[in-house]
């Protein structure tokens, strides 16, 4: 690994890369240390926590929990959604897409496309009942659709994307009481690449603020 | 946590809305009664039921064999009534589905908590449902696998055309493949969390499976941000979505020139009665599944308390609607608008409208009673007459406007040959086969919902409050000093 100007390690494209392949196939990458995690009996001894440890000065900060444990977000700084600004750019896709289909295959008499009929993609005007071709009232419907349906997917799949899966491996599977995540136990996770992290330091802080279990854990 | 409890036994707000999960459990309990349904043992009577069910599934595929063999002739479709049967159980089924949309989707954006215990059963009857209805435009087509080049705009260079976008039937395509297709994902994105709790209890090649299903999902802080507004986003959608469908379908009759159907009040009238069905449908389907599955403290009377109210509302909206047809059939003073009335509650359906009369404006009436409302026995056998009577007002509103039309020499009577029956008792059975598997694979109720839910029962402070956000701000919440309960050691 060359070393840049500073004097530390530049990282090449496969430690860029391969990482996020291993966690995609479920392949641990390294050993190392990743973080601290606590454990809680419920929500408000999460939020309260939380917010010390914010308070302490930590900043790379996150919880998992069963359900969506309100005020954490807050309480750890996780910041806003903004699902919502693609989701909607993405349905106003869908209805321009619905558009353009009733326009091009019911109303457009231009020059057609070239070897278009021999994929059946040429548009076909034809006057039905009297009926203007292309009217966005009779085209209402389908925009209104389209909209949705793109706005379902872009919802859907962008809220996995953003959340970074599909992803099978992650180093917070190795904490020993992770299965209580799903179920009824409420965990802070203080990641080892925080600039304030000190192992034993973090796991005492975790222990003063009600933590019923707190241990370090590896990224293996 | 017995500081908890006290509080949340104190709080106004439960002295006017008992509490939504019963008995004291613990967020273990929750994840316990519900995974336990699809980790134990399967038992005898879902062998039994599901044999019973995968026959009857069994003959719709050959039904449906045997049409595609034969030709659209082998259903009583014919000169007048073209639209027969098929359509009949097509509006019936959608409607059927829209209580699931209605319940995940509009009841969440109403902040009405108690959804949670049924909204997962009601999505997936919802999913069940479409997929029955599609079927019968797809059969109608007589061709089914050419149906892509029919229905769908799919490049042809065979016949190098295009549909009709002026059409309602094409309105319909996309707004029922569009509504099942969001169903789907709204329902998956809602199972997504609870698969990953099923993970976590599994082990070996159950726990890979539940681990792909789940996308890898650890319930991380930055997850649920997201997911929240996914599902905010997905509930929004949804409600257009679902009134858009029905308002759509009932564009099919009502932009005809047909008396009976020519009428703008379809659209609502449409809407209100899917409500009715579905929600008809869903109690039926809880009832059952909470008795055999001992869901009794998650799938409370208080909730089926509620369903029987939407029941009696819209009973009432749907009979509203009947009368406000009669109205306009005589105000208008078109004889062929008048003459359908007359013809439909004297002719020769007057025996299917009277059943459509009694079982839709006249039962519902019972749940005005508290005492029948809380009626187990009252309730099932309610629901059943509903569904009965909702089936009876798309096929009233179909047949008796196209038997008698505009020209008595065209009259004719529609009789349904046996491979009418048995195609839609098929898809009965085809319905039930897929929601038994479902209630023995799949968390049959949404934990993590029900979990927000009791977090906000234990903690009725700003500490936590779950999925719903908003507690009455008529009552002033118990204050929970966060940080200081007993448990959290200092």
């Amino acid at each position: 690994m060359a070393n840049n100007h500073a004097g530390l390690p530049s990282p090449t494209l496969g430690d860029l890369v391969l990482p996020k392949l291993y966690s995609l196939f479920g392949i641990a990458n390294k050993d190392s240390l990743y973080g601290a995690v606590a454990e809680f009996e419920d929500g408000p001894q999460l939020v309260a926590a939380g917010a010390k440890v914010k308070e302490a000065g930590y900043t790379k900060l996150d919880a998992l929990s069963p359900f969506p444990v309100h005020g954490i977000d807050d309480a750890i700084g996780v910041p806003r959604s903004i699902l919502g600004f693609i989701v909607i750019c993405i349905a106003f896709c869908g209805t321009f897409a619905a558009f353009l289909l009733m326009w091009y295959t019911g109303a457009y008499s231009g020059p057609q496309i070239p070897g278009c009929e021999l994929v059946g993609l040429c548009s076909y005007p034809l006057v039905i009942g009297g009926k203007p071709l292309f009217h966005w009232v009779f085209g209402l419907p389908i925009m209104f659709e389209l909209s949705i349906l793109f706005a379902a997917f872009a919802s859907v799949i962008g809220m996995f994307a953003l959340n970074g899966l599909p992803r099978m491996h992650h180093p917070t599977f190795n904490y020993s009481g992770i299965h209580r995540a799903t179920d009824d136990r409420f965990m802070l996770v203080v990641e080892a690449s925080d600039p304030k992290f000190k192992a034993e330091e973090t796991l005492e802080l975790l222990r003063s603020l009600g933590a019923v279990h707190a241990e370090l854990v590896e990224d293996k | 946590m017995a500081a908890h409890n006290n509080s949340a036994a104190n709080h106004p707000l439960l002295e006017v809305n008992p509490p939504l999960v019963l008995g004291g459990q613990s967020y273990h309990d929750v994840t316990e009664s519900v995974s336990s349904i699809s980790e134990g043992k399967t038992p005898k009577q879902w062998y039994i039921l599901i044999s019973i069910t995968a026959s009857i599934t069994v003959m719709l595929f050959g039904m449906l064999a045997y049409l595609v063999a034969n030709g659209i002739g082998v259903w009583g479709n014919n000169a007048p009534v073209y639209w027969a049967w098929d359509i009949t159980n097509f509006v019936f089924w959608i409607g059927i589905g829209h209580a699931g949309t209605l319940i995940s989707a509009i009841l969440f954006l109403f902040r009405q908590k108690w959804r949670t215990s049924i909204n997962r059963s009601a999505e997936a009857m919802t999913l069940f449902a479409v997929a029955c209805a599609m079927i019968f435009p797809l059969f109608h087509t007589g061709r089914p696998w050419r149906a892509a080049y029919w229905l769908g705009p799919t490049p042809n260079p065979d016949l190098v055309m295009w549909q009709n976008f002026r059409s309602p039937l094409m309105w319909d395509v996309f707004a029922v493949s569009t509504y099942a297709t969001v169903s789907a994902l709204f329902w998956y994105v809602g199972l997504v969390p609870d698969l990953a709790t099923l993970r976590d209890r599994a082990r070996g090649i159950r726990q890979r499976i539940f681990h792909i299903a789940s996308l890898g999902w650890r319930g991380s802080a930055r997850h649920w941000r997201n997911y929240e507004m996914a599902y905010l986003i997905l509930a929004g959608i949804s409600t257009p979505l679902v009134l858009s469908v029905h308002t759509i379908v009932s564009f099919d009759f009502a932009t005809s020139v047909l008396p009976g159907w020519h009428t703008t009040i379809f659209p609502p009238y449409f809407v209100a009665g899917a409500i009715f069905s579905g929600f008809a449908c869903v109690l039926t389907l809880l009832i059952i599944a909470r008795w055999a599955l001992n869901l009794e403290h998650l799938i409370t009377l208080k909730h089926l308390e509620n369903m029987n109210k939407v029941i009696l509302v819209t009973g009432w909206v749907v009979g509203l609607a009947y009368g406000t047809e009669f109205f306009i059939a005589w105000y208008s003073g078109n004889p062929y608008e008048q003459f359908v009335f007359i013809n439909r509650a004297f002719g020769p359906y007057a025996w299917a409208y009277w059943t459509m009369i009694s079982c839709n404006v006249i039962s519902p009436n019972f749940f005005w009673f508290k005492k029948l409302r809380n009626s187990i026995p009252v309730m099932f056998v309610l629901s059943l007459v509903v569904n009965v009577g909702m089936w009876f007002e798309r096929f009233v509103i179909i047949a008796t406007s196209l038997h008698r039309d505009f020209l008595p020499s065209s009259w004719g009577y529609f009789q349904p040959t046996y491979v009418d029956i048995c195609t839609f008792i098929g898809t009965i059975g085809l319905f039930l086969t897929l929601f038994l598997l479902f209630c023995r694979f799949l968390p049959i109720i949404a934990i993590s919902e029900v979990k927000g839910v009791l977090a906000e029962q234990r903690n009725p402070g700003p500490g936590v409050v779950a999925t719903s956000k908003v507690v009455d701000p008529k009552f002033e919440p118990v204050p929970v000093a966060v940080g200081t309960t007993e448990g959290s050691g200092h």
